[in-house]
């Protein structure tokens, strides 16, 4: 019964839910046996909600059989979360041992938008630590292996919600994306990773890393069960008041419109020096299905695609270093108890962070500290007004840009120990970021075996065009139907 | 641009982060590679812009200044490592 179950999409899930064919009891024990079987390897998951679970799924299944009218598309599927998100009394971390044992007096407003629409949690996914990383090496705990060869990485940050989806364990899942760590993770575990508008997603009971650049948002294996998370948990909350106050529309109904007659950008920058032959020739592959839908390809120029990746490594590490100056051991978590305060500070930071982490916290104290913040962070903050100017003026002459996600394919753990390489995986979605604009990862194809990633970019606000541009690619090819192989082989 | 050992230091204590010698030497090292990356910015004129302050053009949030049950004590000391009544506990701040 499990393995029949394990890898469908939320879409089958739901439809096998309102024939009778399943149980939201019965999807919720085959995502524990998925769990069951492959989390000792793959290392996905830090925590199970298996109260929270059943309580969910057997209202799931009351709704289901008493008030099916009102059973909206995520009533009864099993999902995710990254461990950055709150939930109420469930241990929380962030991937970190500064936060081992947090349990949280509140959930976070996706969160409780996701269980409000009948969802039901299972676990809480990996991540790197405070979701700074693109391999998910940086976790406190232990590292997540991809689904597809689990000697090589799922990518990062949100490597345990992408790895969950594409081994079955979940047919979707959150994730958090501040540089690309949702997109990369997508593209290197061939799932779909959704990053919606700056602010679309209430980031309420989000465990922030940088603020300014942080968004929720869905993974799972088709655009149309992305968009179906992303309606649930996107729109207006009170308690960020950096959420955006514009109605989300309904945008599914946009989902089928197709791509014919529409203007598509191809940005050169994006096709630069380190683009793995593999990914080159799958997304070139890629640009022609959408000719062949009747879209028009025009290349453009984005000239500040690279000193972004500058850029972003100030804004972000300031920001994350002001952002965990609260973990010192005082209100939640680990402490080191020492004769002063000053060293109690000291000795639980500085065991209760790892090396990417502290690594970022003092790069962003020193680019925030007396004498360089105009240097660093008020001049980053006008090389990225700058960025968001490329992308409106591109955006003048085509409705979307389609792009690489990720540079390379899944490498394998230990392979970039220099942390500049490891920043240069997110070389084509932390620029995105930086704009605040939605974008988008699904699988186009494979190189070496290995999930290719496209990305298609869009203008703020302009969630639904972005949805609309992936589907149309889905509609017309079935690289989203493949699964890994620890899935065929079930 | 290179950082000193004190300059590192002195971060490490603004970071409140206890860094070992080795530590210490290995991300001045690092963070110097890092910063020289980031010079890049200054090719960048930007003596015409505006720096960015909010990504989707909000401004000023205002709500309405109303009371609200709040989070209570009991919630919000369930994690502290340490409490004494309805305070978080710490050790001495002067020696």
């Amino acid at each position: 019964m499990s393995a029949a179950w394990a890898g469908r999409s939320v879409a089958e899930c739901a439809a096998g839910l309102r024939s009778g064919e399943v149980t939201a009891g019965e999807l919720l024990a085959a995502a524990r046996a998925q769990v069951d079987a492959h989390d000792a390897r793959l290392g996905t998951v830090l925590s199970r909600m298996d109260d929270l679970a059943e309580r969910q799924a057997s209202s799931a299944d009351r709704t289901l059989r008493e008030t099916p009218d009102r059973a909206g598309p995520l009533c009864g599927i099993p999902v995710a979360l990254k461990d950055v998100l709150c939930v109420e009394g469930v241990e929380t971390t962030a991937g970190s041992r500064i936060l081992s044992g947090f349990r949280p007096p509140y959930t976070a407003t996706s969160v409780l938008r996701l269980l409000d629409a009948g969802a039901v949690p299972v676990v809480k996914t990996n991540c790197d630590e405070f979701a700074m990383g693109s391999s998910n090496e940086n976790s406190g705990f232990r590292p997540v292996r991809n689904p597809w060869d689990p000697g090589r990485v799922p990518g990062g940050s949100s490597g345990g919600s992408a790895a969950a989806v594409a081994a079955g364990m979940v047919p979707a899942s959150l994730g958090t994306d501040t540089g690309g760590s949702i997109r990369q993770p997508a593209a290197l575990c061939g799932v779909v990773g959704f990053k919606p508008t700056y602010g679309r997603v209430s980031r309420y009971g989000l465990i922030a890393f940088a603020s300014s650049l942080d968004q929720i948002g869905p993974f799972a294996h088709t655009v149309a069960d992305v968009a179906e998370v992303y309606m649930v948990i996107a729109g207006h909350d009170p308690l960020d008041s950096t959420s955006s106050p514009r109605a989300v529309g309904d945008i599914t109904s946009e989902l089928g419109r197709g791509v014919e007659g529409m203007r598509l950008g191809v940005p050169r920058e994006y096709f630069a020096a380190g683009l793995e032959a593999g990914v080159r020739t799958a997304v070139e592959a890629a640009l022609e299905v959408y000719r062949g839908l009747g879209a028009t390809l025009h290349e453009v120029s984005l000239p500040s695609t690279e000193v972004a990746l500058s850029a972003y490594y100030v804004v972000a590490p300031a920001e994350c270093s002001s952002n965990l100056a609260r973990y010192d051991g005082v209100r939640q978590g680990m402490r080191k108890d020492r004769d002063t305060l000053l060293q109690s500070y000291l000795d639980t930071r500085d065991s209760g962070f790892g090396a990417e982490v502290k690594r970022r916290v003092m790069l962003g104290t020193y680019a925030l500290s007396s004498g360089y913040y105009d240097a660093y962070y008020r001049k980053a903050q006008k090389v990225r007004t700058v960025i968001a100017a490329e992308f409106d003026q591109v955006f003048d002459s085509v409705d979307a840009l389609v792009c690489p996600t990720s540079p390379v394919v899944a490498f394998p753990l230990g392979a970039r120990e220099d942390p500049l390489s490891m920043y240069l995986c997110d070389a084509l979605t932390l620029p995105v970021n930086m704009a605040g604009l939605p974008g988008i990862s699904l699988p186009c194809g494979f190189s070496e075996g290995l999930p290719v990633g496209l990305q298609v970019i869009t203008p703020l606000f302009e969630d639904g065009r972005c949805l609309r541009v992936a589907a149309a690619y889905q509609a017309a090819t079935d690289w989203h139907v493949r699964r890994s192989p620890l899935l065929e082989a079930a | 641009m290179s950082l000193t050992e004190s300059e590192v230091a002195h971060v490490a204590l603004l970071a409140r982060l206890g860094l070992s010698d080795i530590e210490r030497a290995r991300l001045g090292a690092q963070l110097d590679v890092i910063l020289e990356h980031i010079a890049r910015l200054n090719e960048v004129d930007t003596s015409t812009v505006a720096e960015t302050a909010q990504i989707g053009g909000l401004l000023n949030v205002w709500r309405e200044d109303e009371p609200r049950p709040a989070l209570g004590a009991e919630a919000a000391l369930g994690n502290a490592p340490a409490r004494d009544g309805d305070y978080f506990k710490v050790g001495a701040i002067q020696e």
